[in-house]
This record gives C-alpha cells, structure tokens and sequence, in this order.
C-alpha cells in the first residue's frame, strides 16, 4: 500500500467560544491534534473608535477608551490625556498626578484578576474566577465612589482628573490593601504548586527574548521572557519616579512565567498604592486654566467669565496646537499608545491607538505552531486579550 | 534626554546621508523622513546598527492628508529598549504606489501592514499575507481616509423572512449633523468681505 497523502483538518474555534475571550475566530488547520496554523479572524468587535474619534472635539474623544479595553478602562484613558497634554504643554498637579497613578494600579488589579482567574478556568481551575470576581467588585466600588461608574469611568481628563475624592475613600482603599493580599496568597496557593495547572502551563507557548522583541511584544509578555523592561521605571511619566517599585521578570518566556509575573505585579501594584495613599498630597487635581478644564459650579453662578469658560468648552472645546505626539503608558495588558496628529483645530486629525493585545494576537500563528489543540486555550489565557482594545 | 536625540540624530544623518529626506524633534520625540525607495534600509540600519538597536516596531499608522498630491502619509514607531528612546520614521505615498513591505524586518509588522491596507488601502509590495483585517468580509473601501463618510454606505440587519442577514445601503432617519464650533475669529483664516483684497493678490502674483 502506498503512502497516503491526508488533507489536513481544518477547525473553527469560536467566534462563540467561552475561552476565545470575547469574539475570536480562530481558523486552525490540525494534523491529528496537532496545530500546522492558527489564523485569527479579528475585527468581529471593530467600532470605528479611531473614526469616530476625528469627527468629536478632545474631551468628547475621552470616553471612547473606557470602551477599548473595558478591564482596566482608566489605564488606556491616561494614554490619551498624556498626550494631549504633552501638545497642550501643561503639567497636572501633583495630587491629579497621585490620583491617576492610585487609580492606574487599581486598573492592574482589575486587570490581572480577570486575566488569571479566566486563564486558570481556561485550563480547569474552578474556583479562582469566584475569589478573584468579588475582589473585582470592591475594586470597581472605588471607580464608582472616585467618579460614578464601575466600568466607563471617564475620569482621566486632559489636564488632570474629573473631580477630586470623597471623603473616606482613601481610608477604604488603605483597607483594602491590607486584606487584598490573602486574597493573592489564596489564589496563589490553588494555582501555582498545583499539579494540573503547571502540566498545563509548564513549557507551552515558549517565546524567546529576541522572538518576544521581533514581535513587539510588551508588557508581562514580554517581562515573562526576561526582559526587564517597564515604561513605568524606564519612560516614568506622572509620579512614578517617585514612588519605589520593582519589576518582576521571568526566566523561560512560557505561560506559567507570564502568570508568575502578573501575580507578582499585583502585589507590586499594592506597593505603589499604598505609597500613593501615604504621599496623597493636598490641592487642585486638575490645572486652572478654565480653557482646558471647566469652572467650578458655584464660581459659574456669579462671574460671567466662568460662565463663558463653561459654554465655550462644552460647545467648541480647546484647540491644541499643530503636531504629533506618540504617547505610550505601562497598560497592565503591555505598552498602550495613541498617536496624537492635531492641526490646530479642536478635533484630533488623527488618533491611531495601539493596543499591547493587537501585537500579541498577531503571534498567535507563531506561538502555537506545533502544539496541541488545548494548548492554544493556554496560550490564549496568558496572552491577556480582549477584544475591545485589539478590534478597536 | 534631547541631548541624546540630537546626538543619535547627527549620527543617522551621517550613517544615512543618502536616504533621510530630513529630520527634526517635535514635542522630544525624534522624527526622520524618509522615501519610498529607501524605507527598508533605513528600518534595517536602525534595527541593526550598535547605536542604534531599534529590535521593536511597535506600530505603523497613516495619516491621510487629501489635499497633498502624496496624500498618504506612513508612520513607523520604534522603540530601543538598549538605548531607552522611540524613533518616528515617516514617508509620503499616494493611494496608487505600493510600499515595500516590512515584514521581513520586524514579524509584527504582519497584522499592522494589514491593519494600514485595510484602513486606508496602501499596498504592500512583497507582504506575506496582505489580507482585510479589521473589517468585515466583503467590505469594500478604506474607512479611515478622509474621504470616508463617518456613516460608512451599507448597513446590516436580520432578515425574519430570509432568515439570514441581509446587507442594505445607509438609510439615516435624521441627516448627519456636523457641527463646526470653531470660534469665527479663531478658526477663520479669511475675514468675511476680504475676498476682494485676496483676489488682488493673487492677480499680482499672476503677473
């Protein structure tokens, strides 16, 4: 009998899948159980964000990234107000500084417990998803107390933050430091010596220093492969030079190294807003001038001036001067940028968003060349997609 | 910081005499023009070379300028973690020229060339995989240039009695609005009734 030549099985995994992660079609063409190619099919969730974004002035253009990556929504908010301030040339005070950077960790946490606990049910954990779901919760409690909703914040404004925080809020945050690691330490202590899950993650989805860089690779993805690089330490921007954390880095580029990171990156996250809570200096969160962010009510009542400040900003908005501008932030996912083109009118030319998600999911052939089906799951969980960011 | 941008940039300038249309920083970030012709050299030095080690592309964009007889502008960031700086590389196409193909370079610029196809429909010559991206299968268009209505032209909806989905051109219950807020003494560059004194100095120049 001769050789038989056997066309390779294709399959469609998702775009209904409980472990795409949101909308992925994933065309894999299998030899037996093992992937020959992985070709995403994206764009399932695509909105126009960028579109959308040259037609609205630049404050109405803040919301839209409450719905890129609807995880931690104020991370990818402070990338864009980063750079319009960096055209307008302003500087937030010190307290809007320590209040975005409270809440950029707190968007980590956000983060990180949906990626591992989501990633640990991808491959057979039950119970983490429930602990890590009701931490959620308290933490999506102080995004409503700081601004009034738990998801689509808007809080992060070009020059500064949207308001100033309740009384009591940085007690109840100061608490919830103290509890939160048990809370790391349980979760830990179900995956990381548990045998099922290390079988699973062990090994899979390798990817080199140099391979993590050819890719684009950021964030813990690229951290899990040894790079110690973080834009917060390296690129600081608001406050971060002055506060004192450190940066967890893998060895061997696997899944396993990449949920290490991000584990250990909670607790660094739980440093810096405990040391946010402790230096919250006192004043203004956002800059005066009423062109850029608007009066106070009370103000608006009795000077014509103010009143002035408050229609014009709501109705035409402010210009900001002709230029481009790459703004990047330390997005929990990986390095979130918006390219800023402005021409001089109160609308951006242009605004490209990168998502740290896009660049990942775009190795998604590379890395499960050679594995076994189940094993794309694991791949999938501890690339931290979701679908907001990476269709835009 | 700027030092150091200044530094890198005289040393390109003299590393890729012949290939760099110019150079300057804007807002500290250091931008380098380049041409068509030479893109994939001045990406590959800047990748290569000791002083400079760009290993990270981490995003390709365009800018869509209409009015510009090279409408097209393509935007490449990179980022050295050994030096700690980004790079901006810049060039100018129009809508018919294809762009030679980086992927061969830098592996992520795979789905980000296809991301620029698929938005504002450059071509790149010698891409692996040039496919739509983002939009839907069968979409026709490139919905990020300019000329692009916000509204897009077909929309979608469920058919009850096909029992399928059926594709419709845009009907809008209320037509587009767009507003212009731009203050008449800020965003106007002609005065109302200066048309005349224009007019004058462009007859001057004619003759």
């Amino acid at each position: 009998m001769g050789e038989v030549q056997i066309k390779p099985l294709t399959l469609n995994f998702g775009p209904q899948h409980p472990a795409a992660h949101g909308v992925l079609r994933l065309v894999l063409e299998m030899d037996g159980e093992i992937i020959e190619r992985a070709d995403p099919h994206i764009g399932l969730l695509h909105r126009g964000t960028e579109k959308l974004i040259e037609y609205k002035t630049y404050l109405q253009a803040v919301p839209y990234f409450d719905r890129l990556d609807y995880v931690a929504p104020m991370n990818q908010e402070h990338a864009f107000a980063l750079g319009v301030e960096r055209l307008l040339g302003i500087e937030v005070p010190l307290r809007g500084q320590y209040i975005r950077v409270l809440y950029c960790e707190i968007g980590r946490l956000l983060n990180h417990l949906l990626n591992i606990t989501t990633f640990a049910i991808d491959v057979g954990a039950m119970t983490p998803i429930l602990w890590g779901f009701e931490e959620r919760e308290k933490l999506m409690e102080f995004y409503e107390r700081a601004c009034g909703a738990r998801l689509h914040a808007a809080y992060f404004r070009p020059g500064g933050v949207h308001q100033d925080l309740p009384a009591g809020l940085l007690e109840d945050i100061a608490t919830f430091c103290e509890t939160f690691p048990s809370v790391i330490d349980d979760i830990e202590g179900l995956l990381t010596e548990n045998r099922i899950f290390r079988q699973r993650t062990v090994d899979i989805g390798v990817i080199s220093r140099e391979e993590a860089e050819d890719w684009g690779f950021s964030g813990a993805m690229l951290r899990g492969s040894g790079v110690p690089w973080d834009l917060r330490k390296s690129q600081p921007y608001d406050c971060y030079a002055d506060l004192d954390f450190d940066i967890p880095v893998g060895k061997n580029g696997d899944c396993f190294d990449r949920y290490l990171v991000r584990i250990e990156e909670m607790r660094q996250s739980l440093r810096i807003m405990r040391q946010c809570i402790e230096k919250m200096p006192v004043g203004p969160v956002q800059v005066a001038d009423h062109k850029i962010t608007p009066p106070k009510r009370g103000e608006m009542k009795r000077s014509m001036e103010a009143l002035i400040h408050h229609f014009k900003l709501y109705t035409e908005g402010y210009h900001v001067p002709p230029g481009d501008t790459y703004a990047a932030v330390e997005a929990p996912k990986g390095e979130f940028a918006v390219y800023l083109v402005s021409d001089g009118t109160n609308r951006p030319y242009r605004c490209k968003i990168r998502a740290p998600g896009f660049a990942h999911l775009a190795a998604m052939d590379y890395m499960c060349k050679g594995h076994m089906l189940a094993d794309s799951v694991a791949i999938l969980g501890s690339m931290d997609i979701v679908f907001g960011e990476v269709d835009r | 910081m700027i030092e150091a941008l200044r530094d890198l940039g005289e040393y390109l300038s003299t590393a890729l005499a012949d290939d760099l249309q110019g150079q300057e920083i804007g807002y500290g970030q250091l931008n380098l023009l380049t041409t068509r012709a030479s893109l994939i050299k001045v990406l590959t030095l800047l990748r290569d070379d000791q002083n400079c080690q760009f290993k990270q592309l981490m995003d390709i964009t365009a800018v869509d300028r209409p009015e510009q007889p090279d409408r097209l502008e393509l935007v490449y960031n990179l980022l050295s973690l050994k030096l700690n700086q980004r790079i901006r590389v810049k060039l100018t196409t129009d809508e018919r020229s294809p762009v030679d193909s980086v992927a061969g370079v830098f592996s992520s610029a795979i789905w980000m060339e296809r991301e620029a196809w698929d938005m504002f429909g450059i071509f790149f010559a010698g891409h692996p995989d040039l496919r739509r991206i983002l939009t839907d299968y069968g979409f026709e268009g490139h919905p990020l240039r300019k000329d692009f209505p916000l509204t897009g032209f077909k929309e979608v909806r469920y058919d009850e009695q096909q029992k399928r989905v059926v594709y419709e051109p845009v009907k809008l219950q209320q037509e587009f609005r767009h507003f212009d807020f731009l203050s008449p003494w800020e965003g106007m560059l002609r005065l109302p009734g200066d048309e005349k004194a224009e007019a004058e100095k462009t007859q001057e120049e004619g003759a």
